[in-house]
């Protein structure tokens, strides 16, 4: 089952600390803001991905399907 | 009945069409319930607050999960600055707009109305409040009106949910939308008072009336509301709103979450969101504002970039500081001329920001920048230093 | 078994635990502080801040197994739990047991956090800001050598060292650049009679 990182934009506060545990796939605009790239996560990121979702401070990074509407 | 327009009836010189006279022009309020959904997905009816989402869909999606709980919320904050005709309906045909209001509530099952009217529009919502009073007892408690906050973001569907639930006006994230769980918790309908006035009509003749209300801007000899055939062309509205004050360079069409054209091509354009769709343009919220040729149009665009950046909620940083920095470079280039690294930045920001935001705030405003960009090319690229900023 | 060496466990596991958790405290500051370089990921302060929370609650749970099970002490389980319970030094002991119960609804709450949402999270994990100084206190009443020379400077250094952390976080503020301009936009759309 494939699975894309998703952001709550509203909860993110700039942290940053997604970007440094997953910069394959994430990094920061100029003001410490997660770009994220889309599509489905890699297989042998995925524990990565995982981890970065558990220690965002805010909670703001989830996992979602990819069949999930944005 | 023959297509009705939206203004008929009463001159609008003389305030609002009241219940009695509304009654005895268009007849009672139609019995409806959810058989109303698909005339009006028939009829192809989208919505006339900015996002031109088809009406049909929405209502269907929002009875299919009602259960008969869900709350219809009639959209009155008209946040963008030069829009005049959501204010214009609500003061002179308030009762259109409660037919709307309470057809909707009866089609997909909703016990629950919210007038949610612009805090500064004071003769709409006295206009409103009036004509709740001469509707019958079933009606009116259902109601409840809120005042909208007097910023552009306020109108958005769940800043409006988010204040009637927890009294500030700021977009929410989504999941959940407001079509699933909005006010109090309920499946909620989001609808624009013109669209509202629309249904009120097609109830009746089960046909749309065929225009549309444009609020017309800028530099044409008497701005301010029209209501026009679909079938109008842009050149036919500003003729009709007594030509323009002097030759123009653009049109912008959308209002601040638009886009530029070319005068030239614009001219010909019909009116007809459908029409517009087909050239990746959007009627929006329907201000169409002339740009005279002897305004700066970057200064122009630095001004409209400078209010969308002043009017982001703050709550998510690529919206926030993207918008700041896009819309100080716009700045940069009108007052102290063209420089190749600003230009390079605000392309890298402008494709940056969309989607990255909590609500459709920076996308809109990127997508008008975008157009300027576009339409202004030249100036953009040659601009030179202004001591001054035009206003 | 020897009875002095569960006296003396009790009071090294007390002692390390002291240390641990002031270490654990300034690192979670450290975090809110958004402390980084260019050599010092952030997930290194919070996977630190962490690590020596758990092994806090370790040297904890040995401090007070090896309390209660100590035939000198005349300690039963129930004072592990029950603030205020025992003979020995009732009110002193009684702050261990309270300090003890704040960080284990801490800890808890960390683990769970997926579960309980961010918000709930972040009100429980502010008693940290309790527990710390009430074991503080704990360690300087109940230990008999609480004023000796290895354990009095080691306090000290602890306090220390919370203390410095917490002066630059009150100082500094909200490391959050949008929670200004975020709090004037809210209050500009607060909601007025209709």
């Amino acid at each position: 089952m494939k699975q894309r990182l998703a952001v709550d934009r509203i909860r993110c506060d700039g942290h940053g600390m997604c970007a440094e545990l997953l910069p394959e796939l994430i990094r920061l605009d100029d003001w410490g803001y997660p770009i994220i790239a889309s599509g489905p996560i890699p297989d042998h990121l995925l524990p990565l991905a995982k981890r970065a979702v558990d220690q965002c401070p805010v909670l703001a990074l989830a996992l979602r399907r990819v069949s999930e509407a944005a | 009945m023959t297509n009705l327009r939206l203004l008929d009836g009463r001159a609008l010189e003389l305030g609002a069409e009241g219940f009695a006279e509304h009654v005895r022009r268009l007849g009672p309020l139609p019995d409806a319930g959810p058989s109303l959904i698909d005339v009006v997905a028939a009829s192809g009816l989208t919505g006339r607050g900015g996002a031109d989402f088809p009406v049909g869909y929405k209502w269907r999606s929002i009875a299919a999960v009602s259960g008969g709980s869900a709350v219809v919320l009639v959209n009155g904050a008209e946040g963008e600055p030069r829009s005049l005709k959501d204010r214009l309906l609500m003061t002179a045909r308030p009762h259109l707009i409660l037919d709307g209001a309470f057809l909707a509530a009866s089609a997909v099952g909703a016990k629950q109305v919210v007038l949610y009217i612009g805090e500064e529009h004071h003769s709409a919502r006295q206009s409103m409040k009036r004509a709740l009073a001469e509707r019958p007892e079933h009606e009116r408690r259902l109601v409840r009106i809120v005042a909208a906050p007097a910023r552009y973001v306020a109108g958005t569907s769940s800043a409006a949910v988010h204040l009637v639930n927890a009294g500030v006006a700021t977009p929410t994230s989504n999941p959940p939308t407001p079509h699933e769980r909005g006010v109090d918790g309920a499946p909620t309908l989001v609808q624009n008072v013109e669209t509202l006035a629309h249904v009120a009509l097609l109830a009746r003749t089960r046909q749309l009336p065929g225009t549309l209300l444009v609020t017309m801007a800028g530099g044409v000899q008497r701005p301010g509301v029209l209501e026009v055939e679909r079938e109008t062309t842009i050149g036919e509205a500003v003729a009709m709103a007594g030509g323009a004050t002097e030759p123009s360079q653009a049109v912008l069409i959308g209002g601040y979450f638009g886009s530029w054209i070319e005068i030239s091509k614009a001219l010909t354009l019909f009116i007809d969101p459908q029409a517009l769709r087909a050239y990746g343009l959007s009627l929006g919220c329907g201000v169409i504002g002339m740009l005279p040729a002897s305004r700066c149009a970057v200064c122009e665009v630095a001004g409209i970039m400078r209010y969308l950046a002043g009017e982001s909620s703050a709550q998510c940083g690529p919206c926030f500081f993207g918008l700041r920095a896009l819309a100080d470079a716009c700045s940069r280039i009108s007052e102290q001329g063209t420089n190749s690294s600003d230009l390079l930045r605000m392309r890298r920001w402008a494709a940056e920001a969309p989607g990255r935001g909590g609500c459709h705030h920076p996308d809109g405003a990127v997508m008008f920048l975008q157009s300027a960009l576009q339409t202004f090319g030249d100036e953009f690229a040659q601009h030179p230093p202004h001591l001054r900023r035009s206003a | 078994m020897n009875d002095t060496l569960l006296w003396y466990t009790t009071r090294g596991a007390g002692a390390v635990t002291l240390v641990l958790l002031s270490a654990s405290v300034v690192l979670g500051i450290l975090s809110a502080l958004r402390v980084q370089s260019a050599t010092w990921p952030r997930f290194l302060t919070t996977g630190l801040h962490r690590n020596l929370s758990l092994m806090t609650l370790v040297f904890l749970g040995l401090h007070i197994v090896t309390a209660v099970v100590d035939p000198f002490t005349h300690l039963g389980w129930l004072t592990a739990v029950v603030p205020f319970s025992s003979y020995y030094r009732t009110f002193w002991l009684g702050l261990g047991t309270i300090a003890f119960e704040l960080l284990l609804a801490v800890v808890a709450t960390s683990l769970a956090r997926g579960f309980i949402g961010h918000g709930t999270w972040r009100v429980v994990h502010w008693l940290a800001y309790a527990a710390w100084p009430i074991g503080v206190l704990h360690g300087l009443g109940t230990g008999t050598d609480a004023f000796s020379v290895w354990f009095f400077p080691l306090t000290v250094i602890c306090v220390g060292a919370v203390l410095t952390a917490l002066g630059y976080r009150l100082i500094a503020g909200s490391r959050d650049p949008l929670a200004a301009p975020r709090a004037d936009f809210e209050a500009a759309v607060q909601q007025k009679e209709a």
